[in-house]
């Protein structure tokens, strides 16, 4: 096998897997056969789906540099993937918080959004994320061009937009929320100095 | 099925109501101590065996709910207790080794009597009554806990507070060895402090609580004695109480410190009037299912005949 084949027929079946886990530990906590999602399992569902997509766009944006400084080139072979996980975590969250934290009720839904500045950056995430993954196939890459680029360029913004979201729902330990933030500097950061030295 | 209650199928909650309806017709046929050989096994994975016991001579209140208590997991698992960590897991975690005694109480302030008295002689004057309560935390979520306190009404009446005593403060022990929390510099300014008005502080529902489901109390709910006002929002029960002054001034308080936007000093549950990051009108109670939707929330929780009468001409809004 050459490399596009191992990452074709085992590298992205094993990472599609890996990347399943979080929802597994989830289902499996529920039934609670893996473990527990606690006293108030709506919250602990909400939580986990979030940094998870937190956690994901940190990986998903982590490949390009990660790739320049490597040159492992195949590692751009999984960054579409990786953004669709990123995708499909930040909709569970959202799904959770529609459905079973407020029930569907649409008065508190529509309260939120507009009232709480927090809900409405974590949802103006999930847009651009939505418009991401729409846009994902190679078929609306080549129509769009190079309004493709620009598009999936939010990437960054949706970064910044996740981790504002976190940091302001946090009530005092702001701690997790701070290191989210270095490492997207670190990322946004490296990909500015790239920029300039070439 | 995702459908079932955990409250269904955890044997261990099974056996802790069982064991808690056990403890209770213990207590009403004749208080007979050593009781704890009836917790079960299951629930020595929360609290260990050996540190839990029975507290005898417990009477019951009037004022406790007819509403089903959560179950000891829930009261013992999910707590907010920064001195041991901010997730919600944290305190069950880290306060296994916390030993609350020995144990003193130091009265000071506007008061005839005054002083530093041991644990068990601070609690022996007053009697013990079982007192279950709803609990509504600020952040919009409320349990159904059965405590075991003593009366503060009575606490403040037996230390004759003077004329200048306006206010009553609480101070939560610093220490961030046995308390390892404190070292953490997101979280709060310790020590944790709160207060209440004098009027607050004599009202019946006011209780400072040493026990839950007719035990000790469990170190992460504040052992071995924290305050209770149910009609307030959670944070207002102080827990692990080393010092109680009474003041003159307004004392200051730990969340109100830390924003004061966010949380006011009177923090009684209205509905009316949101958080400025998420709404107060509705409150998830804990317990109650994936399913479950969550259900209003009642002014003052639902206390208002008991309390209503004391911010009589208090704009709540601005004196949140």
């Amino acid at each position: 096998m050459n490399t596009l084949q191992r990452v074709r027929f085992v590298g992205k079946p094993l990472v599609f897997l890996l990347c399943l886990a979080p929802l597994a530990l989830v289902i499996g906590d529920a039934f609670e056969i893996t473990g527990r999602l606690g006293a108030n399992p709506i919250e602990e569902i909400q939580d986990r789906f979030g940094i998870w997509g937190i956690r994901f766009i940190m990986i998903t944006l982590a490949v390009t540099p990660l790739r320049r400084i490597t040159g492992w080139n195949w590692l751009l072979r999984f960054r579409r993937m990786l953004g669709l996980f990123t995708f499909f975590y930040v909709l569970m969250h959202f799904l959770n918080w529609l459905i079973l934290d407020q029930g569907l009720l649409l008065s508190a839904i529509s309260e939120d959004l507009i009232e709480r500045p927090f809900i409405t950056i974590g949802f103006a995430a999930l847009l651009l994320l939505t418009a991401m993954a729409v846009t994902s196939t190679n078929g609306m890459r080549r129509r769009l061009g190079r309004k493709w680029d620009k598009l999936h360029y939010s990437a960054y913004a949706v970064g910044a937009l996740g981790v504002g979201h976190y940091w302001w729902q946090v009530k005092k330990d702001t701690s997790d929320a701070w290191i989210y933030a270095a490492i997207l500097t670190v990322l946004l950061g490296y990909r500015l100095w790239w920029k300039r030295s070439r | 099925m995702l459908i079932r209650k955990p409250a269904d199928i955890r044997s261990s909650e099974i056996t802790s109501e069982k064991n808690y309806l056990n403890r209770r017709e213990f207590i009403r046929v004749g208080g007979i101590a050593g009781a704890s050989a009836l917790a079960g096994p299951a629930l020595g994975a929360i609290v260990p065996a050996e540190m839990r016991s029975k507290l005898a001579d417990v009477g019951s209140s009037k004022l406790s709910t007819i509403e089903v208590p959560n179950s000891y997991d829930d009261v013992t698992t999910y707590n907010n207790f920064y001195e041991f960590g901010t997730d919600k897991a944290d305190p069950h975690e880290n306060a296994q080794d916390f030993d609350p005694r020995p144990w003193s109480i130091t009265v000071d302030g506007h008061a005839e009597k005054t002083g530093t008295f041991d644990f068990d002689d601070f609690i022996k004057p007053f009697d013990l009554e079982e007192r279950i309560y709803r609990m509504r935390c600020v952040e919009a979520w409320s349990m159904v806990i059965p405590w075991v306190g003593i009366s503060l009404a009575e606490v403040v009446k037996h230390y004759q507070p003077t004329s200048r005593a306006k206010y009553v403060a609480f101070e939560t022990l610093h220490d961030p060895v046995r308390m390892p929390g404190q070292k953490n510099r997101f979280s709060l300014d310790w020590p944790y402090r709160e207060g209440l008005t004098i009027a607050e502080a004599s009202n019946p529902l006011a209780i400072l609580a040493v026990g839950v489901y007719g035990e000790t109390m469990p170190n992460q709910n504040g052992a071995p004695i924290r305050l209770v006002v149910p009609w307030k929002y959670g944070f207002k029960g102080i827990k692990s109480i080393v010092k109680i002054t009474f003041a003159e001034k307004r004392p200051r308080t730990s969340w109100n410190m830390s924003a004061a936007r966010e949380y006011g000093f009177y923090a009684n549950v209205n509905p009316e009037v949101d958080h400025p990051r998420w709404s107060q009108a509705r409150e998830r109670r804990i317990g109650s299912g994936l399913f479950a939707s969550k259900q209003p929330t009642l002014m003052f929780n639902g206390y208002g005949a008991q309390v209503a009468h004391l911010y009589d001409g208090l704009d709540l809004r601005k004196n949140y």
